[in-house]
């Protein structure tokens, strides 16, 4: 396949004209050029999304400057646009959810690859699998209507009572609150870990986990002795995708966060998000600097998942192919 | 020495049963989101609501009819922009890619794909929306068109991958030039899995709600035409759940059901019934 690719790229002769029509005439150069156009129109796409980010915030990124990522004051009557606030309510609220996601994702990932009979295994992916195709609003929504009052009337009291001494803990809760905003993330980002994280041990292979065995481990040791370790990157690459798919979440964090642009110690205090204060704002914004500043918000979101996946990808491409070079 | 082996042995099982019930727990949240969804979205949903209007606040009643109508034209759209894009795009990337600029365009198509909803919407609004100066349907559909291309083009490409070699060589023996091979027998034989791949990137981009919100905007009325707000599902939802009235509350429940519906039935289906033996001895 690709020998006759290469053929018609790297054709020198083949631009003689003759040549060059008989090769129209049978389709494949022409078929060549219009998927090319369209596979490289993604990388337009891309590009403009840059391009525009960048130019329509050029308003605020003249007037505050570095500035604007380091400055508490969101005040859109005066102009005074800082975006630390956000950015700490979306690093924030991500943290917490990796902190509850990533033991229960890790934990249902070894068994779904290392425990479960494959029928099982693959039928419990199905389900999680459905999981990751609920949109998200549905969670904004159960997020209201359950884990709010939940964590008004439950667990915030709780954490508070027992813990309320340390800052972190500190109430009153209103049960919209970084924790309740983390809740929600965690719920919505444990399907692509397990899914990522199964296959990426279901890759392991086998005579590992046997050389454990045979040595005398236990089931439990060669698991997290051997297998995790030896897929460690990759893991780390579903939980980088994790964490980019949370940073990015807009509807179900907007729901239950509180919308108020205040940094707080406490994680049962209410906050705001990066993306959270795009969606609320953006429709109201007057004035080109406040709109801007919006846009400028997008684009830090932007660069920040861009990087996140861009790294994601590499580890889990680096760890997929050392598996399978070792079959 | 035996007490250190049962300690060995009593870790091993405890902590598997462990990872077990992080499995169980995982699945049992989805059951837990579907019977909720479906308790409180089923006392609220009638027939009205698939044939009326929203009535004004404080009249209880109504429907959703035109966000369901808007949903569904919102999703043409973006199917316009996303499939033959994603389609072509998957097979320069299954059959005619080089290896750096395929290397570079599969790339970017992930990195696409993890651009957060909300930024799409940004873009689709300063590309539609400004020049045009007011929201339209034409706008998000466009952004919702953005969406489903990394994910049409990653599975087609996966599956023109997945046609055996012979049955190209044979095309090839008979005389077919490359175009004829892929275009009479690869793509064929690949067809149910890309049916599959464009129904669940539907499915994904029909319950988005962040890139819709200053793009489609969103209308109490009838939308005609595509140069207009439209109203849709995912944002009637998250309009209504946040309203003080609890008769919209129960509106949002029902119009989460409808849509949880929707995305799962497509999800079901195309998993189960149409990617089902995608090998090509079958079809």
């Amino acid at each position: 396949m690709s020998a006759t690719t290469a053929t018609v790229q790297r054709a020198g002769p083949a631009w003689a004209p003759r040549v060059f029509l008989r090769r129209l005439a049978n389709g494949d150069a022409v078929a060549h050029l219009i998927t090319l156009i369209f596979a490289a129109a993604v990388i337009l796409i891309t590009a403009s999304l840059f391009y525009i980010l960048w130019r329509d915030s050029a308003l605020p990124r003249a007037a505050f400057g570095w500035n604007f990522l380091f400055t508490q004051t969101w005040d859109p009557v005066f102009e005074k646009f800082g975006a630390l606030p956000f950015i700490y309510g979306t690093l924030m609220t991500s943290f917490l959810a990796l902190l509850m996601a990533v033991p229960l994702g890790l934990g249902a990932a070894i068994f779904l690859a290392e425990l479960a009979p494959a029928r099982i295994s693959d039928g419990l992916t199905f389900v999680i699998e459905l999981l990751a195709a609920v949109p998200s609003v549905l969670y904004g929504l159960l997020g209201v209507f359950v884990v709010v009052p939940f964590v008004r009337t439950v667990v915030g009291p709780a954490l508070e009572n027992s813990f309320g001494v340390i800052p972190f803990f500190k109430g009153p809760g209103y049960g919209v609150s970084f924790l309740t905003a983390g809740l929600v993330l965690s719920i919505m980002i444990v399907p692509f870990i397990i899914s990522v994280s199964r296959e990426i041990l279901m890759a392991v292979p086998v005579d590992q986990r046997e050389a454990a065995l045979s040595l005398g481990a236990t089931r439990w040791e060669s698991t997290w002795r051997v297998v995790v370790p030896y897929a460690r990157s990759g893991i780390f690459g579903s939980i980088f995708l994790a964490l980019a798919r949370a940073l990015g979440e807009t509807m179900a964090v907007t729901m239950v966060i509180g919308n108020v642009p205040a940094i707080s110690a406490s994680i049962l205090a209410p906050g705001y998000s990066i993306a959270a204060v795009i969606a609320n704002e953006f429709t109201e914004a007057t004035g080109d600097l406040y709109l801007q500043a919006l846009v400028e918000l997008g684009l830090v979101l932007f660069l920040l998942t861009f990087i996140l996946n861009g790294m994601a990808r590499l580890l889990i491409l680096a760890t997929t192919q050392k598996g399978t070079a070792h079959e | 020495m035996r007490a250190r082996l049962l300690w060995r042995k009593g870790l091993s099982w405890f902590m598997l049963s462990l990872t077990g019930f992080c499995a169980l727990g995982s699945v049992l949240v989805l059951f837990f989101i579907l019977g909720y969804l479906v308790v409180n979205g089923g006392r609220a949903i009638n027939w009205a609501f698939f044939t009326q209007l929203p009535k004004p606040v404080g009249e209880s009643g109504g429907g959703m009819a035109n966000a369901i109508v808007g949903s569904g034209k919102l999703l043409l759209l973006a199917s316009c922009i996303g499939v033959p894009i994603g389609f072509l795009g998957g097979v320069y990337l299954a059959e005619f890619g080089g290896r750096t600029f395929s290397f570079l365009v599969r790339y970017t198509t992930d990195l696409l794909n993890g651009v957060p909803s909300i930024v799409i919407g940004i873009f689709a609004y300063s590309l539609i929306v400004l020049p045009m100066k007011h929201f339209s349907a034409l706008a998000g559909g466009f952004a919702l068109g953005v969406m489903m291309i990394p994910i049409t083009m990653r599975s087609t490409e996966e599956f023109l991958r997945a046609v055996p070699k012979p049955l190209r060589e044979g095309a090839m023996a008979l005389g077919a030039s490359k175009w004829k091979t892929i275009q009479r027998v690869v793509i064929p034989a690949a067809f149910r899995g890309i049916l599959t791949a464009v129904l669940l990137s539907l499915a994904r981009v029909a319950g988005e709600t962040a890139p819709l919100l200053f793009t489609a905007f969103g209308n109490r009325f009838w939308s005609d035409g595509w140069m207009h707000p439209i109203a849709s599902l995912p944002v009637v939802v998250f309009t209504y759940a946040i309203s003080p009235y609890d008769d919209w509350h129960r509106q949002a429940w029902a119009a989460g059901l409808v849509l949880l519906v929707l995305v799962l039935l497509t999800n079901v289906i195309s998993r189960t019934v149409l990617s089902r033996g995608i090998s090509v001895t079958r079809s």
